[in-house]
């Protein structure tokens, strides 16, 4: 991609004791886009944010920003800035003095800092605290004086780590759309370190997975979860039936296959003859039925749990050859609930294409 | 906790055998040396008595210790301990920022590196250093060899700074590493995102962030300085006196106990004046110290 | 400042900063190097100390031969083994009252129980001179056989090791589990029987480390000793003043040896109980 922003090429990150945090890494990030790196902790996402933003240095590899490799540039001369998690609003300084401080010892003079501080708090709404100190404000407060402190300094890429995480419920909502707003309005790239599939789901444009200092898959959201193309992406983003299977024979695009418990079919894909593959399929994807449904994919099994959400019910159901299955139901009806209880036998059934099969 | 009226049994045998010996060995003493200090020698038969004292005579002694003389001998103290001080802060802060900075498995090791030096008995510590820096000591006979010296290194005002400094790091480096340990580190990382050079976030994070820890030790250091006695006794000679020293030659070759006494307390005010100020910085950065 | 990072090696690794760890070895060298003469100089030949000639251990015959040298070690570790006795236990009292009852005025008192660790030793000096001499402490015990004539120094040194005892144990005891010593007597244990069989256990290693800070204390201490000894009685630091002041010499290299790893060993000791436990260890 020639107008990447962020160009991370071949980098990998050894520490002395042997661990290997981010292990021959590329991606491209760019302009203007609203970038999530998403995985578990340990994937060496962190390690990779501390590597853009200049906290460490690559064992070997090129991290390109705005064209030029920045790789050993230390942070303070790099066009990246950053929000930490625990926000580090300096304790010691007002709200003021705290978004004041980058352009301060950049040099930048009095007056002009006077007014872009005074855009810069007027964008997050807090004009009105400006002269207030850290330890009177809320962990919500804090974090728009660490998001207009870094803002300020107009930089080529925003980094946001785990940005919704430290916040109540109702407070995440807000801060979800302020971001995606503010994304919108100063046209930073904006990329955010989560290990929180909703806080990425949600803001972001595009999603890079990451697992054991690798990344797995990068696509949008909606690809994300609908065509995740390993067992560890479908498996981490959402919630996910995986069925294990046997591959006979290929037939054009399609696969002639065995799935474990459920019997033998064919489905839309590539998959090697005579390999193990998975099947993936989305708990709200299924369907329970009383009686035999005509579905070409149905399974009969009995009802081991129902939990009750409100909006929808948990159904696990037990079938043959140890194989449990959630479906998730929608209470659409206020007093029908689930329809099905505890021991029932009932069908399982859903429609062939929406199987993914994944062969890694 | 529970209120001592709930047992008062166990309340007064934990409590008297300290609170007595306290006040016999410690109210009591300085008691008789604050009388003292408003007291003055007894003439008996126009001479002055060597042992005898007329009790509560005046503030004679204290206007006393107002004389240019021993105001100068004050500010000398004064001054020097400031040196020692801020040389101790210059050389500690360093060490404690390395030792917060270094792998958690020297942590301890180096701790003990700095500290131990301070349970050496200060008479040897401080006689090291006269074997080290006397005119036939190593360091001339080093300088021997390259053709400089002897200089006579000794009994003046450096050499008395450099004892005070010698003896007293440790105590710098104590509070000042605690308070660098428990700093987030991120905030450090925040100045250097945002710009900021190491220096400039030296300067205006880390410093002020850690106030708290160089104000204890400023205090830690400079109390003891002040009131020093054996390093500018041994290492000062005639011309490097301190009011530790004045003291010393008041209760042993001058006696003349009662100024003693007077000079005795206002080091004794000095040192409260010193703790209060303390306090005063730990109520105002209560803020800061998260 | 570089204006490139090394690879591998992120702004915040001081550490690996080559300016640092020069000055640390700077420091460390100037800390340690008059110390570390001292005690190799106590094994060398020559007499006059400046210069290297071979080993030889009669440095320390010398000092074991010479009588008053003898009599001042003496003294002050008889002394600071005394006065260890003494301060640990009112120390431990001190913490036990603190840590145990809320009462009127535990602010001040805390504040006086301070007082001895804060005020400049020269001024508890000449204060307790003054009391002994108006007292006459210092008539009466000096005149008394060894070594009951060194009552007036193990009372100064009692008063003024106790309070870090109390600092030392109190800390220890601010861990202690209040339900233990419910449980004891919901038992059926009586006051003593707990005090005796939960509390002083769990204070163990608080009152190991509480004696041995008040040992060192006790044995480093030169200037409460200086004013508080008669003239018969000298203690190993008021005796290696009066030598230092007349000039420096093997023997005095020989004899600070000793003391030095006396309380070194001490001091290891007192720390290695002092530590936390390590979680890990749980």
């Amino acid at each position: 991609m020639s107008d990447a922003i962020v160009s991370i090429r071949n980098v990998t990150k050894a520490f002395p004791g042997g661990v290997t945090a981010v292990d021959n890494v590329s991606l491209d990030i760019a302009q203007n886009e609203f970038f999530a790196l998403l995985g578990p902790s340990g994937c060496g996402k962190t390690t990779l944010r501390r590597m853009i933003s200049g906290l460490e240095t690559p064992t070997s590899g090129q991290i390109v920003i705005g064209g030029e490799d920045m790789a050993f540039t230390p942070p303070n001369k790099r066009p990246t800035n950053m929000v930490f998690q625990s926000y580090a609003v300096f304790p010691h300084m007002t709200v003021e003095q705290n978004v004041g401080y980058g352009l301060k010892v950049t040099g930048v003079a009095t007056d002009e800092i006077r007014r872009r501080v005074g855009e810069a708090l007027d964008m997050v709404k807090l004009t009105a605290l400006a002269a207030r100190k850290p330890d009177q404000m809320s962990g919500g407060q804090r974090q728009r004086v660490a998001l207009a402190r870094a803002l300020v300094k107009r930089p080529k890429v925003l980094l946001l780590d785990e940005p919704l995480s430290a916040l109540d419920a109702k407070l995440r909502d807000d801060m979800r759309m302020e971001l995606t707003r503010l994304q919108e309005t100063v046209g930073i790239t904006f990329i955010i370190v989560t290990h929180d599939q909703d806080e990425a789901l949600s803001m972001a444009s595009r999603i890079a997975v990451m697992d054991k200092g690798a990344v797995q898959q990068v696509a949008t959201p909606a690809e994300l979860y609908e065509h995740p193309r390993s067992r560890f992406v479908a498996d981490f983003i959402g919630k996910v039936n995986l069925i294990d299977a046997r591959v006979h024979r290929q037939i054009g695009r399609k696969i002639d296959c065995e799935l474990k418990g459920v019997g033998r079919m064919e489905l839309a894909s590539d998959g090697l003859v005579g390999g193990q593959v998975a099947v993936a399929v989305r708990p709200e994807k299924l369907k329970i039925a009383i009686a035999e449904p005509a579905s070409a994919i149905r399974v009969q099994g009995r009802v081991r749990d129902v939990a009750y959400y409100g909006d929808t019910s948990h159904v696990v159901i037990e079938a043959a050859d140890g194989l449990d299955l959630s479906v998730n139901v929608q209470n659409d009806t206020r007093l029908g609930g689930s329809g099905v209880e505890r021991g029932q036998t009932v069908w399982v059934h859903w429609a062939p294409e929406d199987s993914i099969v994944l062969t890694e | 906790m529970e209120n001592w009226k709930q047992n008062p049994r166990v309340f007064w045998t934990l409590g008297i055998p300290p609170s007595v010996w306290l006040l016999a060995f410690f109210i009591i003493p300085l008691g008789f040396l604050f009388v003292m200090s408003f007291s003055d020698k007894a003439i008996v038969d126009g001479q002055v008595s060597i042992t005898g004292y007329d009790y509560l005579t005046g503030f004679t002694n204290y206007i006393r210790a107002f004389d240019p003389l021993y105001l100068g001998i004050m500010w000398k103290s004064v001054w020097i301990s400031a040196l020692a001080t801020a040389l101790c802060l210059l050389t500690a802060y360093p060490i404690a920022f390395g030792i917060c900075f270094a792998k958690d498995k020297w942590k301890p090791l180096l701790l003990l590196l700095v500290v131990l030096p301070f349970w050496i008995n200060l008479l040897i510590r401080t006689y090291a250093l006269i074997a080290v820096f006397r005119t036939q000591g190593y360091l001339n006979k080093i300088l021997g060899w390259v053709g400089l010296g002897p200089y006579e290194m000794l009994y003046n005002n450096f050499a008395v700074v450099f004892g005070l400094v010698y003896v007293y790091m440790p105590f710098m480096v104590l509070p000042l590493y605690a308070t660098i340990e428990r700093l987030d580190k991120s905030y450090l990382e925040a100045s250097l995102d945002l710009g900021g050079s190491q220096f400039q976030t030296f300067m205006r994070v880390t410093v002020p962030l850690t106030m708290p820890g160089i104000v204890s030790g400023v205090i830690l250091v400079f109390i003891p300085c002040l009131g020093s006695f054996l390093t500018p006794d041994l290492l000062g000679g005639a011309n490097a006196l301190m009011i530790g020293n004045v003291i010393e030659r008041q209760f042993k070759a001058a006696n003349d106990w009662p100024f003693g006494a007077a000079l005795s307390f206002l080091l004794m005010y000095a040192t409260f004046g010193a703790l209060a100020l303390r306090y005063l910085f730990s109520l105002r950065s209560k803020g800061v110290d998260v | 400042m570089a204006a490139r990072l090394k690879p591998g090696q992120g702004p915040l690794d001081y550490g690996s900063r080559l300016w640092l760890r020069l000055l640390f070895a700077a420091i460390f060298f100037v800390l340690y190097a008059p110390i570390i003469t001292l005690v190799a100089f106590s094994f060398n030949t020559d007499k006059r100390g400046v210069v290297w000639r071979g080993f030889t251990l009669d440095n320390y015959a010398r000092a074991w031969n010479n009588a008053s040298l003898i009599e001042a070690l003496t003294n002050s570790l008889v002394i600071a083994v005394i006065a260890t006795v003494f301060a640990t236990v009112l120390g431990a009292l001190t913490a036990l009252l603190m840590w145990r009852f809320r009462f009127p005025l535990k602010g001040a008192y805390e504040g006086f129980m301070a007082l001895p660790i804060v005020i400049p030793e020269i001024c508890m000096g000449v204060a307790l001179l003054l009391f002994f001499v108006n007292s006459g402490m210092m008539e009466f015990f000096v005149h008394m056989p060894w070594p009951l004539n060194l009552g007036n120094i193990i009372f100064a040194h009692v008063t003024f090791c106790f309070p870090f005892v109390a600092v030392v144990v109190r800390s220890r005891l601010v861990g202690f589990n209040r339900q233990l010593e419910e449980a004891s007597k919901d038992l059926g244990a009586s006051e003593w029987q707990t005090f005796w069989s939960i509390i002083v256990p769990f204070m163990k290693p608080g009152l190991i480390a509480g004696a041995l800070l008040a040992f060192t204390l006790s044995l480093d201490d030169f200037v409460i000793t200086f004013f508080t000894s008669g003239p018969e009685t000298v203690t190993f630091p008021v005796k290696v003043y009066s030598l230092v002041r007349r000039g420096v010499s093997p023997e005095i290299n020989a004899a600070s040896t000793v003391l030095i790893v006396i309380t070194v060993v001490a001091t290891v000791l007192a720390m290695k109980l002092q530590a936390p436990p390590r979680a890990d260890k749980g």
